[in-house]
Formats: C-alpha cells, sequence, structure tokens
C-alpha cells in the first residue's frame, strides 16, 4: 500500500523551482545543439561528414571547406597548453598547501584569482603586444639555436621566428588555464586528513614523500576535476589567440609556424561571411567543436568512474 | 473614472513621444571599414537636424544579411553586390565614400614614398614567386635602392575583410595566375604569408618584422605614417597614394546607374589614379519608401556638408560628376 506524505507547499515551490532551473539547463543545451545543426546542414548536406572532417582545405572562394587543419591547431594548443600549465599549476598547489609559510598563503591565494579574472581579451592584447616580441626576439630563436642538430626537436622548432605561431599561443593558453587547475587542486589537497599526514611524518616521511604518497593519491580526482575544467577553457578559448596565432589553414610540424583553431577560424571569419556555404561552414566547425568537448567530456567522467570504482574496492 | 482618464492621458503621452522617436532613428549595420566617417557624419546630422543614426560595424556580410533580413534601414557593404542579386533580394545600392588599399613595406633603408612596384611585383610577391628583395623585377624597378638577399616576409588579413576584397580584387585583374590559384573575396586563400588580425594587425606585424610587406588601408597608412611604395597604375604612371589619386581615381570610374553603381573601381583608367582604390556602398531595401526617404536624406546631407569631415578622417569624398550620377539615381528610384 503506498504511504501519502502531506506536502509543505513551501517544499513543493522550492522542489519546483530548482526542478525548473535544472530543466533550463538542459533545455539550452538542446537548444543550441539544434541550431548548429539547422543552420549547418547546407553544408553537412555538401561535404558530408567524413570528407569534412578529413579535408585540409579551407578555400573561401572556390568555396571548399574542410574542419581537419582547425581540429589540428586545437588539439594540439590545447594539449601544449595543458602540458605547460598542469605540472606548473600543481606546483603551485602543493606549494600553497605544503611548504608555503602562513603568510604568503593569502597573497598567493588572491593572486591566482585575479589571474583568473582577467578577461581574455586582455590576455590576447598583452599577448600580441607585450609576449610576441619578446618571444620573437630572445625565447624563439634561443630555442632554435638550442635544438638546432637534435634530429626531432629540431624538427619542432623550425622556421623564422615571429612570434605569432602556436609555441606564443599556447604559452598563452597556459597562463590563462594554471589558475583553474591550482585552485581546485589547493582545495582538494586540503581536503587530505591532517591525521593522514601526521602519522606519515611521525614514521619519517620526507615533506616529498608525503606529497607523492599521502596527499596526491588522495586528492587525485579532485585533482582530475580540476584538470578538466582547464581542458574545457583551454578548448574553447577563443580571444587571447586569436591575435597572436595568424589563422593559417594548414597541417603544421613545427612550433614556429602559424595556424589555425576552430575558435580561431570562428572570431576571425564570422562578420565576413558572405555566402550561405561559407556561413554554414562555420557553423559546422562550431558544430564539430561542441562535440569535440561533449567526447573529451564522456571520456573523462568515464575514467572518474572507474577510478571512483577501484577506489571504492 | 478619474483614474481611467489619468492612465489614458499618461499611456497618450507616452505613446506620442514613441511614435515621434521612430521617425527620428534610423539603424544601419555594416562594413567596418567606413565606421569612423558614418558616425562623425551622424554625429554631425544630429546636431542639425535631431535625428539620430545608429550605426554598428559588424562586417559587410552582417550587413548585407541585415538588409536582405529587412532588420535594418540601411546596410553598408565595402563589396558591390551584383545587379543579379539586388534584384533577387529586392534592393538599391549607391557609393558613400572612396577608399583603399596601400602596400606598405619595411626594408632598411627605404623611407615611405621611396620604393616602386607595379602590378606584375605584387603579385609574384603574394604568390609567393618572388621570394628576395633583390629579385630582378624589383632591381629594375628601383635602380637606385639598396636591397639585399633578404626573404621577403607577406603579411595578409587572418580575418575576413572589405580591404582583402580590394586587394584580391585589384591582384585578380592584373594577374591571370592570381586569378587561377587564389581568386578574390573577402577571406581567400592565400599561398604565403603571415595573417594579422585587421589593420592594426597587418600594420603592426609589418612593422615589426624586417623585410616584410603588407596592405593596409589608405587611411590607416596615413594616419600611422606607415612606409607606403608607389603602384604603376594601368595607365603607366608610377601613383602616390594620395587624396588626388584616389579622387582620380573615383572621377574616371565607370559607375553606370543603370547597374545599380556596381564596380571595382580597381585598376582605374584615369592617367593618375591609384590602381587599388575601392568605394563603400550603402544598400536599402525597396520597398520601404518612408525609411530609404529618411536615409536618402541623411546621404544627401553628408555629400554638401560632409567633405571636409570625410577627409579630416582620411577619407576621400565621392567626386561632383558621381554625386549628380547618384542624385539621378535616387530621384529616379522614387527616394527623393
Amino acid at each position: 500500500m503506498a504511504v501519502t506524505f502531506k506536502k509543505n507547499p513551501g517544499d513543493i515551490i522550492f522542489s519546483s523551482i530548482t526542478a525548473v532551473a535544472s530543466c533550463t539547463v538542459i533545455i539550452f543545451i538542446i537548444g543550441i545543439l539544434f541550431v548548429l545543426i539547422k543552420e549547418s546542414s547546407l553544408a553537412i548536406e555538401k561535404f558530408g561528414v567524413i570528407k569534412f572532417l578529413t579535408s585540409t582545405e579551407w578555400n573561401p572562394v572556390k568555396e571548399s571547406f574542410g574542419a581537419l587543419t582547425s581540429i589540428y591547431g586545437t588539439i594540439v594548443t590545447t594539449v601544449l597548453s595543458l602540458l605547460m600549465a598542469i605540472p606548473v599549476a600543481l606546483g603551485i598547489a602543493i606549494f600553497i598547501t605544503e611548504i608555503s609559510p602562513n603568510f604568503l598563503k593569502g597573497p598567493i591565494g588572491i593572486a591566482i584569482e585575479l589571474l583568473a579574472a582577467i578577461p581574455s581579451i586582455i590576455y590576447g592584447m598583452w599577448g600580441l603586444f607585450t609576449l610576441s616580441p619578446i618571444m620573437s626576439n630572445y625565447v624563439e630563436p634561443f630555442l632554435k639555436k638550442a635544438t638546432a642538430g637534435i634530429p626531432l626537436l629540431g624538427a619542432l622548432f623550425q622556421g623564422t621566428p615571429m612570434g605569432i605561431d602556436i609555441l606564443t599561443a599556447s604559452i598563452i593558453l597556459s597562463i590563462m588555464i594554471i589558475p583553474f587547475t591550482a585552485s581546485i587542486a589547493r582545495d582538494a589537497f586540503n581536503l587530505t586528513p591532517a591525521v593522514v599526514k601526521e602519522s606519515a611524518y611521525a614514521l619519517g616521511a620526507t615533506k616529498w614523500e608525503v606529497v607523492k604518497n599521502i596527499v596526491i593519491p588522495y586528492s587525485k580526482l579532485g585533482v582530475f576535476g580540476g584538470i578538466l575544467f582547464s581542458l574545457g577553457r583551454a578548448l574553447g578559448e577563443t580571444m587571447a589567440v586569436a591575435f597572436v596565432l595568424g589563422n593559417n589553414h594548414r597541417i603544421f610540424t613545427s612550433l614556429l609556424d602559424t595556424a589555425a583553431t576552430i575558435t580561431v577560424t570562428l572570431a576571425n571569419e564570422f562578420t565576413e561571411a558572405d555566402k550561405d556555404i561559407y556561413l554554414s561552414s562555420l557553423f559546422y566547425l562550431a558544430l564539430v567543436l561542441f562535440m569535440m568537448s561533449f567526447i573529451f567530456l564522456a571520456i573523462a567522467k568515464f575514467f572518474l568512474l572507474r577510478a571512483e570504482r577501484k577506489y571504492r574496492r | 473614472m478619474k483614474t481611467i482618464v489619468k492612465v489614458v492621458v499618461v499611456v497618450a503621452f507616452v505613446l506620442s513621444f514613441a511614435q515621434a522617436e521612430a521617425a527620428d532613428m534610423l539603424n544601419g549595420a555594416g562594413a567596418t571599414f567606413p565606421y569612423p566617417v558614418y558616425s562623425a557624419w551622424a554625429f554631425d546630422y544630429n546636431k542639425a537636424t535631431g535625428v539620430q543614426i545608429n550605426y554598428q560595424s559588424i562586417g559587410s556580410g552582417g550587413g548585407i544579411r541585415q538588409i536582405t533580413e529587412r532588420t535594418v534601414d540601411f546596410g553598408a557593404s565595402d563589396a558591390p553586390l551584383p545587379p543579379e542579386q539586388l534584384a533577387k533580394d529586392k534592393l538599391l545600392q549607391f557609393p558613400a565614400v572612396i577608399g583603399g588599399v596601400v602596400p606598405v613595406v619595411n626594408i632598411a633603408g627605404v623611407k615611405p614614398g621611396e620604393m616602386r612596384l607595379d602590378s606584375d611585383a605584387i603579385s609574384k610577391i603574394f604568390l609567393g614567386e618572388i621570394k628576395y628583395w633583390d629579385d630582378n623585377k624589383i632591381k629594375s624597378l628601383n635602380p637606385k635602392t639598396k636591397l639585399s638577399h633578404d626573404e621577403i616576409t607577406v603579411v595578409h588579413r587572418s580575418d575576413g575583410s572589405g580591404t582583402t576584397a580590394v586587394f584580391t580584387e585589384y591582384l585578380k585583374g592584373v594577374s591571370p595566375d592570381w586569378k587561377t590559384k587564389v581568386g578574390a573575396g573577402t577571406a581567400v586563400q592565400w599561398p604565403v604569408g603571415i595573417g594579422g588580425k585587421g589593420n592594426e594587425g597587418v600594420a603592426n606585424y609589418t612593422q615589426r618584422t624586417a623585410n616584410s610587406i603588407g596592405y593596409v588601408e589608405f587611411a590607416y597608412a596615413e594616419q600611422n605614417k606607415l612606409t607606403y611604395t608607389l603602384v604603376k597604375n594601368s595607365a603607366g604612371t608610377f601613383v602616390v597614394p594620395s587624396f588626388d589619386s584616389f579622387e582620380d581615381a573615383a572621377d574616371t570610374g565607370t559607375f553606370d546607374p543603370q547597374k545599380h553603381f556596381f564596380l571595382w573601381l580597381v585598376n582605374a583608367p584615369g592617367k593618375n589614379s591609384w590602381p587599388i582604390a575601392g568605394a563603400t556602398f550603402i544598400l536599402l531595401a525597396q520597398e520601404k519608401t518612408d525609411a530609404n526617404r529618411n536615409v536618402v536624406k541623411f546621404y544627401d546631407w553628408a555629400f554638401r556638408n560632409g567633405d571636409s569631415k570625410a577627409k579630416e578622417l582620411t577619407y576621400v569624398p565621392l567626386p561632383k560628376s558621381l554625386k549628380d550620377k547618384i542624385r539621378a539615381y535616387w530621384k529616379a528610384n522614387g527616394l527623393q
């Protein structure tokens, strides 16, 4: 026999408001997906799925578009910026939680929050006017000389150093995404029970051994969540790299080459896309990015669930 | 009863303002190139007549789209629409102001106006066929300039723009190679070079990179005192980019009101014409006669009173012959 509860009107209102709020998020996602598909239907009809995803052409005059160059650029800049940002961010988090004296924790924490609050267009302008000349005059020639003879590394630094390339863009991106991983990792590290750490110290472990064997394994999932957040940000970042990437559609092999990412292509070409097929192809690119973010998130969630299950055992 | 009367009076009062507002404001959208001069004209027009012109520089593509959808009163485009497209979307078109593209270089020891280039050299440089500054072609045009064996860095636009459209139309007209290999448009697949965002981006990279060549809007080159080059036009003269050479181009251009002034002003036939000039156009919806009359009133006022302001901002006002043609076009289409 079913048990009925007399519901408090306040409860009903509260639960319906929160339900509506959650539903609107789902509705927005579906709405965006719907608009992307509708607007890119022209391009999907003309280019199909496989041909668009594997074509390296991006020719507005001949009306032939392909996403491979943009996808390649997006993936490379994202991976590169994550590779540069994660060690730094984890280092910051470890420093704040384990090593720094108490009076430094506050200011560094505020500095990180400020870094996260800087608008991305400011990063873009700073990158163009400050970082780019430094890269082209000092850093890139040095890297070129240092890797001159080495077979694989040397190929990564081919070409004239002009400051407008994948390397500069990735550095700007990595600076942008450090705060997210750093603050989430810091919070995750703080959750490690002091009792466990103190027991380790009592047994004679060094600071580094405590961090490596106690803190990091304990907060693995939280840190992974922070990295995921940074990944999402790096994948979709537009204005920070729009000025320093050159929007050159090709598959590049050197870090000193100009390139294009999906977001940079959209930012540069959206307003002047005069033909319908051009606009539709840009929407198609946006749809591809949407799907990419979705897939990355799904993979990450999968790993998270697997890790959680292993941990529970 | 008293409250109802009060409410009705207040609502009628407010509504009367709303009606007056609608007639006193015009919305336009489109090309970024003429935005400074349109907003300067709108400011002065507002002072003179009280009518407010609201212009959003969202790009020529956006302007064309918005006027086709009839969401604005007038659209602005750097690229002229061909008569077939105007007939299909029921639009009217006329030019408003002239500008153009100037090649700028960064070579040690070369001052503004010293370097001479012709259409063959420019197209081969941008195709990547001429790779060094001491190439025989460039040396033959500049016998007195010291040029070393330095690699040319080509700088072009990374974003779509009317400036690119004018420059590539010029290249398409003078180089059959360019026509088949690249073509013309607001965005093209550049064979060589690095891309800067906006005129500012191209100017920035050109100034920073030694031995580079780029192309910028005339107004931009003038205001930032960039190292411009002389270009040989179709009449054989090496022309300096200046108000006079642009006006000469506009004067000798064959604007045809029957074709709604559809003309790429590049390679104008005049003796002293700048070969890479371009007009920017206003688009109107055929059926919106009231809004069109107000837009035309604004541009008529600007043609009569706005020339000095345009020159101050380094835009080239239309020559009188062209303005007369446009006024006749307006009368013929019932806009004035």
